[in-house]
């Protein structure tokens, strides 16, 4: 039998096998399943098949994203209490993060676990759109504790639901409260300010802003929270959906704005992973680091406290600095689950009080999205974080899920690194995004 | 083999080779058995229907599919035609397509100009029975066992910007795997590192197969070593020669791995071959354009692939 994937499944190993009949079974599907995963390369559900002796079944299963350590404890602890609420087991199939992500299409139209992790935004809609995701309507009229936002965020084109929020993270600029006391580091409210802070921290010999963008996907969040504060949230959405031109005037000051602010950011950083540049920030190496809440991850436990964050400054006072990046993550049910009541029955839990409970006591790097959940375990860092969020005005997606995945991936990708390579020939890019951008939006 | 008594004897049984053979003495293949035709039809079918399947269907597929806009999601038929488009976007628009051509060309020529010959020369020290050549042998080879992918994390090791070996050897704070203007160069190191024991391997088994009589005669003639090795040895492994030289062309050509496992085959490490699962193969699922792509490359490979069968089948017919 292959090792355990996940903690689930290593403690679901550990019933005597004349409790866990069915579940044996649904291991070696598992494995099975793995097989193909090998042997075809795409994402082969490797969850339970239905169970052909015409029993009830009682497995239900995940496609999770959540590979890193912490988050993926956290996945397991939720399904362990789904377990004990309602009896039915949830085979959990944990993919690495960016491979979850980049084999989607083939995931969803191959045989895709029952219920998997998903992303608010254009991603949801365009899967929805597309038939690849089953219809979660009358889960949400079970649910409670969602206000409008998260119901609209979860809303596909043809006004039905196909998506449960479970958490959000804002992005913002963190920073390490002990460095900036020693140093008496203020929070810069302008984009001057923020230059001359930067400029203050390369003389005390630190990384004014860590920066990493090997992934290709980080520094989109200094793309988002510059325009949003340059041009405001309804061009970024514009802008997004193909509708404005990239060759504006507009953009151009956006990429004249961050060719200024380059100099203050983290050298090299093509070749350095986010992670990698957290830690800068965590061994103090570094000043701030514009990332999500999830930055946290690579802190230890004792350090959390010292994490603070500020969000990005105004830079045009008429726009003001009330908009932001804050990404819902959550859950879509497959457009034909093998079990659809046991789906709809782990949509509603991941959409309860007790799920988001369970996920505010295990991670401090995440907010849950239903307000009914008992946030008094949240840390500072998470009710400064939740403050942030619900003052904010406007709440854009991030880049790569408020626009169309070809798009980002195969044009804005290579396109921001380019100009991180060389930021001098703006105008020549932004020709050249348009250019890409007028083909790939024909529809 | 003709003069095999066994065949001479049961002409009934005989293999398909050995009546090819005595087609030529007037016996036409009429004389196979029932069976000798079964045989032969499945002999011809079963390859001809992978050949199909595998290679000339998906290549026609994927030649169709190029002239679409289809996204990977959804019905075949509702896929739209979009004629060359395309391919123009390819040229005209898409800014990593010329450094990937220039990458890919610069990957053959560096294999082609540095490795490849490198590791002839070492094929032609090692067959010279210096002192622990099969030590020698084995050290160079066993790169080759490994697959690209993996050599690119041993040489992440070796590379890497603030844990590395060669960093810390150097005392330096280059970006190997990342700054675009070097990477390509530390990633064309280590796949030549591979690449040259390849090479190696295979001419010196050619060279194991030269009649030592020719070196004799060209010693006795006076001939000196680099005079024996390049007028006679060399002409003589022609075929060899062509061998490796096509072993070349596909080693770049199919260069993938490598920039896959560094990078995803951006920033400095395009290739053709890694835009096309760029395109294809991820979130992105841009099958028409990444079809056209792959379109190219095909193209690509179909000359290199046409003046090697034109050369051996010349070769054949002498």
């Amino acid at each position: 039998m292959s090792r355990p994937r996940t903690q689930a499944e290593y403690l679901a190993r550990l019933v005597p096998p004349s409790v866990a009949g069915l579940r044996r079974r649904s291991l070696l599907a598992g494995a099975a399943g793995t097989g193909a995963l090998l042997g075809t390369g795409l994402l082969a559900g490797c969850g339970s098949d239905s169970e052909s002796d015409g029993a009830e079944s009682k497995t239900v299963s995940l496609g999770s994203n959540q590979s890193d350590p912490k988050p993926k404890d956290v996945i397991a602890k939720v399904m362990a209490g789904f377990q004990t609420a309602s009896g039915v087991e949830v085979a959990i199939n944990t993919v690495d993060h960016n491979t979850f992500q980049e084999n989607i299409n083939n995931y969803l139209q191959g045989k895709p676990d029952d219920v998997y992790t998903w992303f608010a935004g254009y991603r949801m809609r365009f899967f929805a759109a597309k038939g690849l995701a089953g219809d979660v309507s009358d889960v949400w009229g079970k649910l409670s504790g969602y206000s409008d936002a998260f119901k609209k965020a979860s809303t596909g084109d043809d006004g039905k639901q196909y998506f449960v929020p479970a958490s959000y993270y804002p992005w913002a600029m963190f920073y390490r409260k002990s460095v900036w006391q020693q140093r008496g580091y203020q929070v810069p409210k302008t984009l001057d300010e923020l230059n001359a802070l930067g400029a203050q921290m390369k003389k005390d010999g630190l990384n004014p802003i860590a920066f990493g963008d090997k992934d290709g996907w980080p520094a989109m969040g200094t793309f988002d929270i510059l325009n949003l504060r340059i041009n405001g949230y309804q061009f970024h959405v514009d802008l997004m959906a193909g509708k404005e031109a990239w060759t504006s005037d507009k953009v151009k000051k956006v990429f004249d704005t961050w060719a200024g602010l380059l100099p203050l950011h983290q050298a090299d950083s093509l070749g350095r992973t986010w992670q990698e540049a957290a830690q800068s920030l965590q061994q103090k190496k570094s000043g701030m680091y514009l990332l999500g809440l999830f930055v946290g991850q690579q802190f230890s436990n004792d350090e959390q406290d010292d994490l603070d964050f500020f969000t990005f400054p105004e830079i045009d006072p008429a726009i003001g600095a009330k908009a932001l990046d804050a990404p819902i993550d959550g859950y879509m049910m497959a457009r034909k689950p093998k079990s659809e009541a046991n789906a709809k029955k782990l949509m509603e839990y991941l959409g309860s009080k007790d799920a988001a409970n369970v996920t505010v006591k295990n991670d401090p790097s995440t907010l849950v999205a239903n307000s009914g959940a008992d946030v008094s375990g949240y840390t500072a860092l998470q009710k400064k974080a939740a403050e942030l969020v619900g003052s904010a005005t406007e709440i854009a997606q991030f880049l790569d899920r408020d626009t169309r995945p070809d798009f980002a991936s195969t044009v804005m990708i290579p396109a921001i690194q380019q100009f991180i390579k060389d930021p001098k020939d703006i105008s020549g890019l932004l020709t050249s995004i348009e250019n890409q951008k007028k083909s790939i939006f024909t529809d | 083999m003709s003069d095999l008594p066994l065949i001479q004897a049961d002409p009934a049984v005989s293999s398909p080779a050995a009546t090819a053979r005595k087609g030529g003495r007037g016996r036409g293949p009429r004389l196979l058995s029932r069976t000798d035709r079964v045989v032969i039809a499945l002999m011809v079918l079963v390859p001809l229907l992978l050949v199909v399947g595998l290679v000339w269907f998906p290549a026609v597929a994927t030649v169709a599919l190029s002239g679409t806009n289809w996204d990977g999601i959804g019905p075949i038929s509702e896929i739209e035609w979009v004629g060359g488009r395309n391919y123009s976007d390819v040229i005209n628009i898409y800014p990593p397509f010329v450094p990937a051509v220039q990458n890919n060309l610069l990957w053959l020529a560096a294999l082609f100009v540095v490795a490849t010959p490198f590791g002839m020369f070492l094929a032609v020290l090692l067959d010279k029975e210096i002192r622990g050549s099969r030590f020698y042998q084995t050290a160079l080879y066993l790169p080759v066992v490994l697959s690209l992918a993996l050599i690119g994390f041993v040489w992440q090791l070796i590379y890497s910007r603030d844990q590395g070996l060669l960093n810390a050897a150097l005392g330096t704070s280059t970006d190997w795997y990342g700054d675009p203007d070097v990477n390509i160069w530390a990633v064309l190191v280590a796949a030549g590192w591979r690449h040259v024991g390849y090479i190696m391997l295979l001419y010196l088994a050619g060279l194991k197969g030269v009649d030592p009589s020719l070196r004799e005669a060209a010693a006795v003639d006076g001939a000196s070593e680099a005079t024996t090795f390049f007028k006679v040895v060399f002409p003589v492994l022609r075929p060899i020669n062509i061998i490796v030289l096509v072993v070349t062309v596909i080693e770049s050509l199919r260069a993938f791995d490598l920039v896959w496992v560094v990078n995803k085959g951006r920033n400095g490490l395009e290739l053709i071959s890694a835009l096309v699962t760029q395109n294809v193969v991820g979130e992105a699922s841009r099958i028409g354009f990444g079809s056209a792509l792959a379109t190219l490359m095909l193209v690509v490979s179909l000359v290199f692939i046409t003046v090697y069968l034109a050369t051996v089948m010349r070769e054949n017919r002498k």
